[in-house]
C-alpha cells in the first residue's frame, strides 16, 4: 500500500512533506517539552507553520494563508498576550505532574490515535491520488468552491458558528466588566 | 497542477527547466536590490524632508546632498558593539530581529512593478511571484511581523520594551480587521485575490479602484496602514517620552539595524500595496516611450505616497491610546464593513446597493448610540471607584 502512496507523488513532494513534517513534529514536540511558556507558544507557531506548507503542497492555497493568518496572526498572539500580561511567563519544571494519571491517559489516547491513523492509511481508500470533486487548483478556485459549500450545502452550520462566535463575544465583554461596587481592597491605583 | 501554472506568470508555462529556475533566482536578487535601494533613499528623503520641513538642513555631509549618509550609519551600525541584556531570553531575543525583517521583505514579493517583460526569451510577470492567495499573503506576512515586534519586547527582559511591545501587537492586531475589510471590498469587485488580476482589472485612469469603490475603503486603508506600520501619528509604540525606544529599547549593532531597516521596507511595501490595490499599480497614462503599463508610473505613485508618510510625521502630532483604539474599533471597522455591504449589495443590482446604503445610514444613529452608552456606563464605573476611594 506505501508503494502506491509513494508512487503518486514525485520527488519534490516527498521532500517538502519530509521537511514539513520535521518541522510539524519537532514544534509539537516542543510545545510539550519546553518550560517556558513563551517558547511553548513559539514551537506552536512553528507547527502552524508546516501544516501551512503541508496545506499548499495539497494545493489548499487559501486553507494554508487562512491558517497562518488566523491560527499564527490571532490565536498564537493572544496566548502570547496573557501569558506576557498575566506574567506567567516563567520557566516550570516539566517533569512534575499537576494532573495525576495525566501522563499514562495521554500516553493512551496518543497509541489510539497512532493506530487509527495506520488503520486508515493501510486501508484501500488511501491511494494518494488527488481529489476529484472539482478543479480545486485554479488560482481563486479554491475560495469559490468553498465559498459556494459554505453558503449553500452547510450554511446551517455555518450561522449556527457564526450565532456561537456572537454569543462567546457578549459572554467574554460581560465578564470582562466589573460591576461597580466591586472594588479589590489592594488595588494599586488607590494605593 | 498544470491548471494552475497556465492561469498564473507565463514564465512557469512551458514547464521549469534551467532558464526558469535562473531567471525566478534574478528576478529575486532584482526584487531585494529594488527594495533595500528604495530603503536607503527613503531614510535620507526622510530626514530630509522633515528637516527642511522644520527649518534645519539635515544630512548634508556624506555624498551629494547628503545622499550616503544612510549608508554611513548602516555601516557605523554594523561595527557597534553588540549588547545582550543579563535578562535577556537569549535565543529569542536574536530571533525577533529577523521575524521583523523578513517578513517586511516577503511581502514585497507580490508587489507587479510593471507590465510582462522577456528575458532569455520567456515572457515573465515583472512582479517576483504572483501566487494564487495573492494579497491574503500580505496579510499572512503583516501577521507575523507582529511576532518580531512582540517578541523582541518581551525578550529583553525590561519593562519598557515590554509596555511598548504589548501596545504594539494589540495596535497591529485591532487595525489588521480594518485592513483586511478594505482588501475585501477590493478583491469583491476585482473577483479574484491574486495581485496581477487586480492590477489589470484597473486598465483606464476611471477603474482605478479609488474611484470605483467610491474613496471610502482607500481611506480606511490609508489610516490602518500607517496604524500598521506604527508609523506616526500611531506611533505610540516607540513614544519616547514615556517608553524610552519602545520595544527596540534594548536592541544595538546590527540587530537594531534589522528593525530599523524592516520599519523602512515596511514603509515603502505598504505604499506599494497602496498602489497596487486602488492607483492601478504600474498602469499609467499611454504616452511614447514610456508606454501605458511601465516602472515608471509605479515609482512615481510609490513616491507620491512616501511624501504621505513624512509630511504626516512632520505634521501630526501622536493619538492617545484610547483615542487609537476607539478610532480602530468603533469608527474604521464599523465603516469598513458598512462599505463592503453596500458594494456587495451594488454588485447584485444597483437597487439593492442602495437599500444597503440607507438601510445602513439609518442604523448608524443605532450604534452610535450605543458606542455612547458604553462611554456614559464606563465613566460612571470610572466615577463611581473614584467616589469609593475617597470615601475610603
Amino acid at each position: 500500500m506505501l508503494a502506491t502512496v509513494l508512487g503518486a507523488a514525485t520527488k519534490v513532494d516527498i521532500g517538502v512533506f519530509a521537511v514539513s513534517a520535521a518541522i510539524v513534529l519537532s514544534g509539537a514536540i516542543g510545545v510539550v517539552v519546553s518550560g517556558n511558556p513563551v517558547h511553548a507558544a513559539l514551537s506552536l507557531v512553528a507547527t502552524l507553520f508546516g501544516i501551512a506548507v503541508l496545506f499548499v503542497a495539497q494545493e489548499a492555497h487559501f486553507l494554508a494563508a487562512v491558517q497562518v493568518i488566523v491560527y499564527a496572526g490571532a490565536i498564537v498572539v493572544l496566548f502570547l498576550f496573557v501569558i506576557m500580561l498575566l506574567g506567567v511567563d516563567r520557566e516550570e519544571d516539566v517533569d512534575e505532574e499537576r494532573l495525576r494519571g495525566q501522563r499514562p491517559m495521554a500516553l493512551f489516547l496518543g497509541l489510539l490515535v497512532l493506530g487509527e491513523v495506520l488503520f486508515l492509511g493501510s486501508a484501500q481508500w488511501a491511494t494518494g491520488a488527488e481529489g476529484v470533486a472539482g478543479a480545486a487548483d485554479a488560482p481563486g478556485e479554491n475560495i469559490a468552491l468553498l465559498a459556494r459549500s459554505i453558503f449553500t450545502r452547510y450554511l446551517l452550520a455555518f450561522e449556527i458558528t457564526a450565532v456561537l462566535l456572537v454569543i462567546a463575544v457578549v459572554g467574554a465583554v460581560v465578564l470582562a466588566r466589573r460591576p461597580p461596587q466591586e472594588i479589590p481592597e489592594d488595588d494599586e491605583v488607590s494605593a | 497542477m498544470n491548471a494552475l501554472l497556465a492561469v498564473g506568470d507565463p514564465l512557469f508555462r512551458d514547464g521549469v527547466d534551467f532558464t526558469v529556475v535562473a531567471i525566478v533566482i534574478a528576478k529575486t536578487l532584482l526584487t531585494f536590490a529594488v527594495l533595500m535601494v528604495a530603503v536607503l533613499f527613503m531614510v535620507w528623503f526622510e530626514r530630509k524632508v522633515i528637516s527642511d520641513m522644520q527649518n534645519r538642513i539635515g544630512p548634508n555631509r556624506a555624498g551629494p546632498w547628503g545622499l550616503l549618509q544612510t549608508l554611513a550609519d548602516g555601516i557605523k551600525l554594523f561595527f557597534k558593539e553588540d549588547l545582550l541584556p543579563d535578562r535577556a531570553d537569549r535565543a529569542i531575543f536574536r530571533l525577533a530581529p529577523y521575524l521583523s525583517a523578513v517578513p517586511a521583505f516577503l511581502a514585497f514579493a507580490i508587489v507587479p512593478l510593471g507590465g510582462t517583460v522577456t528575458i532569455a526569451g520567456r515572457q515573465t510577470y515583472l512582479q517576483l511571484a504572483d501566487p494564487p492567495i495573492g494579497i491574503l499573503f500580505l496579510l499572512a506576512t503583516s501577521a507575523v511581523a507582529v511576532y518580531g515586534v512582540m517578541l523582541a519586547g518581551w525578550a529583553s527582559g525590561s519593562k519598557y520594551p515590554l509596555l511598548g511591545s504589548v501596545r504594539a501587537s494589540a495596535q497591529m492586531v485591532s487595525y489588521e480587521a480594518a485592513l483586511g475589510l478594505s482588501i475585501a471590498a477590493v478583491v469583491l469587485i476585482t473577483g479574484s485575490l491574486s495581485t496581477q488580476d487586480i492590477v489589470q482589472s484597473q486598465g483606464g485612469l476611471l477603474d482605478w479602484n479609488i474611484l470605483r469603490l467610491g474613496g471610502l475603503p482607500f481611506a480606511i486603508f490609508l489610516i490602518a496602514a500607517t496604524a500598521e506600520l506604527n508609523r506616526p501619528p500611531f506611533d505610540l509604540v516607540e513614544a519616547e517620552q514615556e517608553l524610552v525606544g519602545g520595544f527596540h529599547t534594548e536592541y544595538s549593532s546590527i540587530r537594531f539595524a534589522l528593525f530599523y531597516l524592516a520599519e523602512f521596507m515596511n514603509t515603502v511595501t505598504m505604499s506599494a500595496i497602496v498602489v497596487t490595490l486602488f492607483l492601478g499599480g504600474p498602469v499609467g497614462i499611454d504616452i511614447p516611450v514610456i508606454g501605458k503599463v511601465s516602472p515608471v508610473w509605479f515609482v512615481l505613485k510609490l513616491f507620491v505616497f512616501l511624501f504621505g508618510y513624512v509630511w504626516l510625521r512632520a505634521t501630526l502630532p501622536r493619538f492617545r491610546y484610547d483615542q487609537l483604539m476607539d478610532l480602530g474599533w468603533k469608527l474604521l471597522i464599523p465603516a469598513s464593513l458598512f462599505w463592503l455591504l453596500v458594494l456587495a449589495g451594488m454588485r447584485v443590482d444597483a437597487t439593492y446597493g442602495f437599500a444597503v446604503f440607507f438601510g445602513g445610514l439609518a442604523m448608524a444613529p443605532v450604534l452610535l448610540r450605543a458606542v455612547s452608552i458604553g462611554h456614559d456606563s464606563a465613566d460612571v464605573e470610572h466615577s463611581a471607584t473614584r467616589r469609593l476611594r475617597e470615601v475610603r
